[in-house]
C-alpha cells in the first residue's frame, strides 16, 4: 500500500488510542474523582490561594457566564496594550515595531477568542514579549476557557434538577494544570529534541553554500507550537505556519502535531458521556463526528493526490500530486488530512497553503469550518454540537407532534428561540460580511487604505472571491486559517473580521451554556415509552441531516460563486 | 462582580508565571541538550556556518542540485508560500517557465519526467527537499558539470535520500543541502 496512505491511517488510529483513555480521564478530573494527577493538587490549591478563589462556591449558569467574560475582557485590554507598544517593551531581539491600533485590535480578539487569524507575520510583527505573554498565554487560556464552558454543560445535565453548576474557576484552572500544560510540556520538548528551535536567541546569519548571504528567524518557538494544536489555536510562530521547516521538522514530527490538535476535541465529546453516565450518547456522536471527518476527507484526499488538472495538460509528471504551497517532507496526502482536520475542528494551523489547494478541496474547507462541529475546537466545539442536538430534538418533537426533550428535561419556547439565533449567526455573519468586502472591492477599489481594495486579491476571478468567503468563514468559526493571498493587514479587514471573530466566538458559548442552564433547572421527566431517545442511531442521524441541510441551505449559493464555479471553469 | 473583577487580575498573574516564565524556561533548559542546543541545528564546513540543517538554500548554479522554486527565494526571515491559486493564468504562465528552464539546463529529459515538486513553489518558501524523482533528472547535469561519473553522483543521491518515517509513513524525500555538501567534499 502507498506510504502516504499508510500515514495518515496510523496518525488517525495513534489518535483515537490517545484520545479514548483521555476522555475518559477528563470526565473524573471534572467530576472531582480520583485520578493519577491527584498530586498536582498543591498546585492548583495554591493558585486559587493567590487568586483568592474559593473553589466550594457554586456558580448558576448566569455567574458562570459573568466569570467567563470577566476574565476574557481583561486579557482584551492587558493584550492591546502589549501589542501596541511592544516596540518599547524589552525583549525585543530583533527589533520589530509596534503595531498599529487596528492590527492589535485585530489580533488581540482572534487569540483571545482561539481563532488566532494573523495579519502580520511572526517573523517582523511581534516581539519575544508578545509571542510568550500574550499570543501563547492567550493559547493556554482560551482553550481552557472554552473546555471551562463545556464542563458547566455537563454539570447540567449529569443530575436530575440542579441550578448549582460548579465553579467556573475551578474548571478553568484545571483544564490547564491537568491537560494543557502537561501535554505541552511532553509535546514542545518532543519538537525541541526533532529540531525545532526552543531558545531565546535572536536572528542568526550566516553565508550560505552558493555565497548568498541570509538572516534566520528563531526564538522559543517548540513551547508555542505544542499549546498551538492541543488548544486547537493554530497560530503560527513563524509566518508560514507548520509548513515551516523549524515548526514542523519532519514526517513524525507532522504526526505528532496532527494527533495533537485532534486529540482533545475528540476527548471531549467521550467525557460527556462518561460525565453525564449515558455513554451511549458520546458514541453516537463521535460517529457522526466520525462520518463527517470522513465524508470530507476522502474527497479532498482525491483531488489533492490527483494533481493540478491545468499543469497535467502542460504535461509534466503528476506522481507527486499536486504541490504548490506543499511541502516535500509531508506530500499530498498528510497535507490534505491537514487541511481537514484543521477546518473541521477551529484549529487553523496550516502545513500546506489551502490557497493553492485545489478549488474542490477549498469547498471541503470552508464547508467543515461552515459546520465547525465535526469534533470542533476545544469545548467549543461540543457546543455547536449542542445546538445542532437542540435543533433536532425540536425538529424531531414536532415530527411525532410531541414537546420536545432533551435528556429528560421539556425544551420549549426560550431554548429554540436561543438556538435559532446561534444558527443563525453563522450564515448572517459570513454572507453579510463577504457581501460587504465584496461590495468595497468592486465599488471602492481606490479607497487610500494600507491595501487598496482594488490590491487585495493575489487571484483573478472566481479564486478571489473565494479567498473574501474564506477570510469571513475562518474568522466566524474561530478557525484562523485563511487563503492568506488575500491583503488583509487593513483597516476593513482588521476591524470587520475582529469584531465576527469576537460574536462567531462569545455568543456560540453564551447560547449552549444558557440552554444548558435552563434546561438543567426544569423538573426532571423520567424516560417512558413515548420519550424520543436521543442516543439511537436514528436520532444520530436525524442530526446528521440536520446539519447538512441548516449548512447546505446557508451556503450553497456562496459556494457556488466561488470554489464550485472555478472547479467547473477548470474542467473546461 | 466586583469579586470576578479582582480574581480574574490575580488568577491572570499567576498564570503568567506558571505559563510564560516557568513553562518555556524549563523547555528551554532541557532543550539545551537536543542537538542544535535549542537554537535550530547548524551545518558547519571548514569551521563556518554554512546553513541549518532544516532549511533549505538557493540554488542555481548548474554544479548543485536545484532545490524548489520558493515564493520569498529561500529568505529565512520571513517564510511564505506563493498563494497561488490553481487557475490563476499569471501562475500557469510562471510554471510553463519553470519547465522551460529545467528542460533547458538539463539535456535529455522529457517533460513527463518532471514531478510536480520541482516547477511549483513550497509552502514555506524554505523546503529543504526534493522528490527522489526531482533528483534523478538533475543527475546528468551535475555529473556533467562537475565532470565526474553519474553513477558516482546517482550513489550520493541514493545515500542523501530519505525513507518513509519507519519505512512505511509518508513520502521519501532528498535533502538538498546534505546532497550539495556532499558533492562539494567529493
Amino acid at each position: 500500500m502507498n506510504t502516504e496512505l499508510t500515514g495518515i491511517i496510523a496518525t488517525f488510529l495513534l489518535t483515537l488510542v490517545i484520545a479514548i483513555p483521555l476522555g475518559k480521564y477528563l470526565a473524573k478530573v471534572f467530576a472531582g474523582e480520583k485520578v493519577w494527577t491527584d498530586f498536582l493538587k498543591p498546585l492548583e490549591t495554591g493558585i486559587y490561594k493567590l487568586s483568592g478563589i474559593n473553589i466550594k462556591e457554586q456558580m448558576n449558569w448566569k455567574q458562570q457566564l459573568k466569570a467567563l467574560l470577566t476574565i476574557n475582557i481583561l486579557w482584551l485590554f492587558y493584550g492591546f496594550f502589549v501589542l501596541i507598544f511592544q516596540d518599547k517593551l524589552p525583549f525585543n531581539p530583533d527589533g520589530n515595531p509596534g503595531m498599529t491600533p487596528d492590527l492589535a485590535f485585530n489580533t488581540i480578539i482572534s487569540f483571545v477568542a482561539n481563532c488566532n487569524l494573523q495579519h502580520y507575520s511572526g517573523e517582523s510583527g511581534v516581539s519575544y514579549l508578545t509571542q510568550q505573554y500574550v499570543l501563547m498565554f492567550l493559547q493556554f487560556v482560551s482553550a481552557a476557557t472554552g473546555i471551562a464552558a463545556a464542563v458547566v454543560l455537563f454539570k447540567a445535565f449529569r443530575d436530575k434538577t440542579t441550578t448549582e453548576l460548579g465553579n467556573f474557576w475551578e474548571f478553568f484552572v484545571k483544564s490547564i494544570t491537568r491537560l494543557l500544560l502537561p501535554l505541552s510540556f511532553v509535546m514542545a520538548l518532543i519538537l525541541t529534541f526533532n529540531g525545532t528551535p526552543a531558545s531565546y536567541e535572536g536572528k542568526d546569519k550566516f553565508i550560505s553554500l552558493q555565497g548568498d548571504t541570509v538572516n534566520v528567524s528563531r526564538g522559543p518557538a517548540a513551547q508555542m507550537i505544542a499549546i498551538k494544536h492541543l488548544g486547537t489555536n493554530g497560530g503560527g510562530y513563524f509566518g508560514a505556519n507548520s509548513a515551516h521547516p523549524f515548526e514542523n521538522p519532519s514526517y513524525f514530527t507532522n504526526m505528532v502535531e496532527l494527533i495533537a490538535q485532534v486529540i482533545i476535541p475528540v476527548a471531549m465529546v467521550i467525557a460527556f458521556g462518561y460525565f453525564i453516565r449515558r455513554k451511549k450518547l458520546a458514541w453516537t456522536i463521535f460517529g457522526v463526528m466520525t462520518i463527517g471527518l470522513f465524508m470530507l476527507l476522502l474527497p479532498m484526499l482525491s483531488s489533492e493526490l490527483g494533481g493540478n488538472p491545468a499543469l497535467a495538460k502542460m504535461g509534466i509528471s503528476q506522481s507527486t500530486g499536486a504541490m504548490e504551497g506543499k511541502e516535500v517532507r509531508f506530500g499530498p496526502a498528510a497535507s490534505a488530512y491537514w487541511a481537514t482536520v484543521t477546518t473541521i475542528i477551529s484549529t487553523g494551523s496550516v502545513n500546506s497553503m489551502h490557497d493553492s489547494t485545489m478549488p474542490m478541496s477549498g469547498t471541503w474547507q470552508l464547508l467543515g469550518m461552515m459546520i465547525n462541529s465535526f469534533y470542533g475546537g476545544c469545548g467549543v466545539g461540543l457546543l455547536n454540537y449542542f445546538i445542532y442536538l437542540i435543533v433536532a430534538v425540536f425538529i424531531s418533537g414536532l415530527m411525532v407532534g410531541r414537546t420536545p426533550e432533551f435528556l429528560g428535561h421539556k425544551v420549549e419556547a426560550r431554548e429554540i428561540k436561543i438556538a435559532a439565533i446561534i444558527t443563525l449567526l453563522s450564515p448572517f455573519l459570513i454572507l453579510a460580511g463577504t457581501a460587504i468586502a465584496s461590495y468595497i472591492f468592486t465599488n471602492h477599489g481606490n479607497a487610500a487604505w494600507a491595501v487598496q481594495p482594488k490590491s487585495w486579491l493575489n487571484n483573478p476571478g472566481f479564486h478571489g472571491f473565494s479567498e473574501m468567503l474564506y477570510e469571513m468563514t475562518s474568522s466566524n468559526a474561530n478557525n484562523g486559517s485563511g487563503f492568506e493571498g488575500l491583503g488583509d493587514n487593513n483597516i476593513f479587514w482588521n476591524l470587520s473580521t475582529g469584531i465576527v471573530i469576537f460574536l462567531g466566538r462569545f455568543l456560540p458559548i453564551i447560547g449552549p451554556v444558557a440552554i444548558a442552564g435552563l434546561l438543567g433547572a426544569k423538573k426532571f421527566i423520567p424516560e417512558s415509552a413515548g420519550t424520543l431517545k436521543t442516543d439511537t442511531k436514528t436520532f444520530a442521524l436525524m442530526t446528521f441531516a440536520v446539519i447538512i441541510v441548516l449548512n447546505a441551505l446557508s451556503y450553497f449559493p456562496a459556494l457556488a460563486l466561488g470554489p464550485l464555479a472555478e472547479y467547473f471553469t477548470m474542467l473546461k | 462582580m466586583k469579586k470576578y473583577i479582582i480574581q480574574s487580575i490575580r488568577l491572570t498573574l499567576v498564570l503568567l508565571v506558571l505559563l510564560c516564565v516557568v513553562y518555556p524556561i524549563s523547555v528551554a533548559l532541557i532543550g539545551k541538550m537536543s542537538k542544535g542546543h535549542g537554537g535550530g541545528e547548524k551545518i558547519t564546513k571548514n569551521g563556518k556556518t554554512v546553513g541549518y540543517a532544516l532549511l533549505g538554500q538557493s540554488f542555481t548554479k548548474p554544479q548543485y542540485f536545484w532545490g524548489r522554486p520558493s515564493a520569498v527565494a529561500y529568505n529565512a526571515a520571513g517564510s511564505a508560500g506563493s498563494n497561488k491559486g490553481p487557475s490563476n493564468p499569471d501562475y500557469l504562465k510562471e510554471v510553463q517557465s519553470r519547465i522551460d528552464t529545467l528542460l533547458k539546463y538539463n539535456p535529455g529529459i522529457k517533460k513527463s519526467d518532471i514531478p510536480a515538486d520541482m516547477v511549483t513553489a513550497s509552502g514555506s518558501g524554505l523546503d529543504p527537499n526534493i522528490s527522489e524523482q526531482g533528483a534523478a533528472i538533475q543527475i546528468q547535469r551535475v555529473a556533467a558539470a562537475r565532470k565526474i561519473d553519474v553513477k558516482k553522483v546517482k550513489e550520493l543521491v541514493a545515500m542523501n535520500t530519505l525513507k518513509p518515517f519507519m519505512g512505511v509513513f509518508g513520502p521519501s524525500s532528498v535533502n538538498v543541502l546534505k546532497l550539495n555538501l556532499a558533492l562539494d567534499e567529493l
